[in-house]
């Protein structure tokens, strides 16, 4: 079982549920997050005095899923939040070790 | 005794115009600060308009617009607790209004004047050290600079308005260079806020703001044109003066933003919008709409580029009375000794560029010099007395926190995600 982690633009997020529904992938956690990378942030003024926002915003995805269904999620993920610029985001996926669903006590690849 | 109706009707309407600037000025004001801090803001223009009604009911009327004490510099207390003013009029022959109205109209101006200095010294603030500022402040500034300026009594008031013999319409002097210099002058004593110029401090709400000007032009029609005190050719020429001034001035700061920082904003077309409005202030019932018009432009240029100097002067006048206020109002005042014209108004004057005399010039520059001296200097004094005993700042800690929390135990907006589901 892993833990796919993406961090992408706020304005491919309904692109990115609509392509996981029609991949039937029944879950998603989301968050707002900020952050900096190779995007730049922008300048803004007021009443002549620049200041300079550099922290830009970004939402955070996370998705449990079984081993064998990780490469196409990411395929799923990739081609939603794709705009072909900088700052589209990155997905990275890590190990987990047991998952719980809460109303029913059921364990590993049954809780997805 | 007769009363005129529609004159009174017209200041009565007026006064109630005016006082809704002061609400308008909280909510301006409240949308540049940061929102930990946006309440305390707010607060102290509400805090204004309650203790500045106090003081002018009990004797605050009598300094300004009683009988002038002797040299025209205050008025003496015959109208304590307004005796003498029931059941009397002012106003010349045919435009008599009851006294009454005239007291109210005049308080709703103390009222902004006083709350105009919050924006100097936002976010760091002592709240109970505002309350007792503006106590004091109404009494020895705003009551002797408005007898100066507006009690007209025949030739024998205020030195600069029955004496001097220069024109300010509806308080360039008064309101607006004395809120600008006691501005400058708190700005000074209070110091920078914590992480001026190294943090950023950037307006929480800017449609406040702009909501914040939107009311304050509209109210600043019963600033200008209700100081004609009657509901005439003067009003008019005041309320079209106004107009076009505000609107001018709007224009011309974010044509300058254009030119200097590449973007025109709705900032800069709110803070214009009051730079003209200020400009106008003294001048609206002394020239032509066209003068109105160059008044605008060169006020909404001139605040635009003065508000940058307290970047290179070092002081953190945070929300820019100084340059907007001092400066607007500077420019209206010397604006009627080169353009005033008898033409719109006899009982104004012509200016050097209509008669090629300097002396109206002269008495304009006089009477603006002495306001900005005098509200500098006194203002300095009562900040730094209040400073030195009971403190006019919130610790730097408390500061860091914002004064919402601190100072009102409140928050004007629930940021938490997890509170009260």
């Amino acid at each position: 079982m892993k833990l796919i982690t993406a961090v992408v633009k706020p304005s491919r997020l309904d692109e990115i549920k609509t392509a996981l529904r029609a991949g039937d992938i029944n879950g998603m956690t989301v968050s707002e997050a900020s952050g900096f990378g190779r995007q730049k942030g922008h300048t803004e003024i007021y009443r002549g005095a620049e200041y300079t926002v550099d922290l830009i915003p970004k939402v955070r995805l996370e998705i449990l899923a079984n081993d064998d269904d990780v490469d196409r999620i990411i395929g799923i993920l990739v081609s939603a939040a794709n705009t072909g610029n900088i700052g589209d985001g990155k997905i990275w996926v890590t190990p987990v070790d047991s998952i719980t669903r809460v109303r029913t006590g059921e364990r590993g690849s049954d809780a997805i | 005794m007769e009363i005129n109706g529609a004159d009174t009707a017209w200041v009565l309407m007026s006064g109630a115009l005016v006082l809704l600037m002061t609400p308008s000025l909280a909510i301006f004001y409240g949308g540049m600060v940061r929102a930990k801090s946006t309440l305390n803001m707010m607060m102290m223009s509400f805090a204004a308009m309650g203790v500045t009604t106090i003081i002018w009911v009990i004797y605050g009327y009598s300094l300004a617009f009683g009988p002038d004490a002797g040299n025209g510099l205050i008025g003496d207390l015959s109208n304590l607790g307004l005796q003498g003013t029931i059941d009397q009029v002012v106003g010349g022959d045919g435009h008599q209004i009851p006294t009454l109205a005239f007291v109210m109209f005049q308080l709703t101006f103390a009222i902004i004047t006083v709350a105009l200095l919050s924006g100097a010294i936002a976010d760091r603030t002592r709240f109970t050290a505002w309350v007792i500022f503006v106590a004091v402040w109404i009494t020895l500034v705003y009551a002797p600079i408005a007898h100066w300026g507006f009690a007209s009594q025949g030739g024998t008031g205020g030195w600069m308005i029955d004496r001097l013999g220069s024109l300010d319409f509806a308080g360039g002097t008064v309101v607006e260079m004395n809120s600008g210099a006691a501005a400058l002058a708190l700005a000074i004593v209070l110091g920078k806020r914590d992480g001026y110029r190294r943090d950023p401090m950037r307006p929480h709400n800017i449609p406040f703001v702009l909501l914040g000007a939107g009311l304050l032009w509209f109210g600043w029609f019963g600033f200008n044109a209700g100081s004609a005190l009657s509901a005439g050719q003067l009003a008019a020429t005041a309320m079209i003066n106004t107009q076009v001034a505000t609107a001018a001035a709007a224009m011309s700061w974010i044509a300058f933003e254009k030119i200097r920082d590449g973007k025109p904003t709705t900032l800069g077309v709110a803070s214009g919008a009051i730079a003209g409005a200020v400009a106008i202030t003294p001048s609206c019932g002394y020239v032509t709409p066209l003068g109105a018009l160059a008044i605008g432009l060169l006020g909404g240029v001139a605040s635009a580029w003065a508000v940058s100097r307290k970047y290179k002067w070092g002081y953190d006048d945070s929300l820019d009375v100084v340059g907007i206020h001092g400066v607007g109002g500077f420019v209206g005042m010397i604006s009627i000794g080169l353009i005033g014209t008898k033409a719109v108004n006899a009982a104004g004057g012509d200016g050097l560029f209509i008669s090629g005399d300097p002396s109206l010039l002269i008495k304009q520059t006089i009477a603006s010099v002495a306001t900005i001296a005098y509200s500098f200097i006194a203002t300095w004094i009562i900040a730094t007395v209040i400073s030195r005993t009971i403190g006019f700042r919130v610790r730097r800690e408390e500061e860091v926190t914002g004064l919402d929390t601190v100072e009102h135990a409140e928050s004007a907006y629930d940021f938490t995600l997890h509170a009260n589901r």
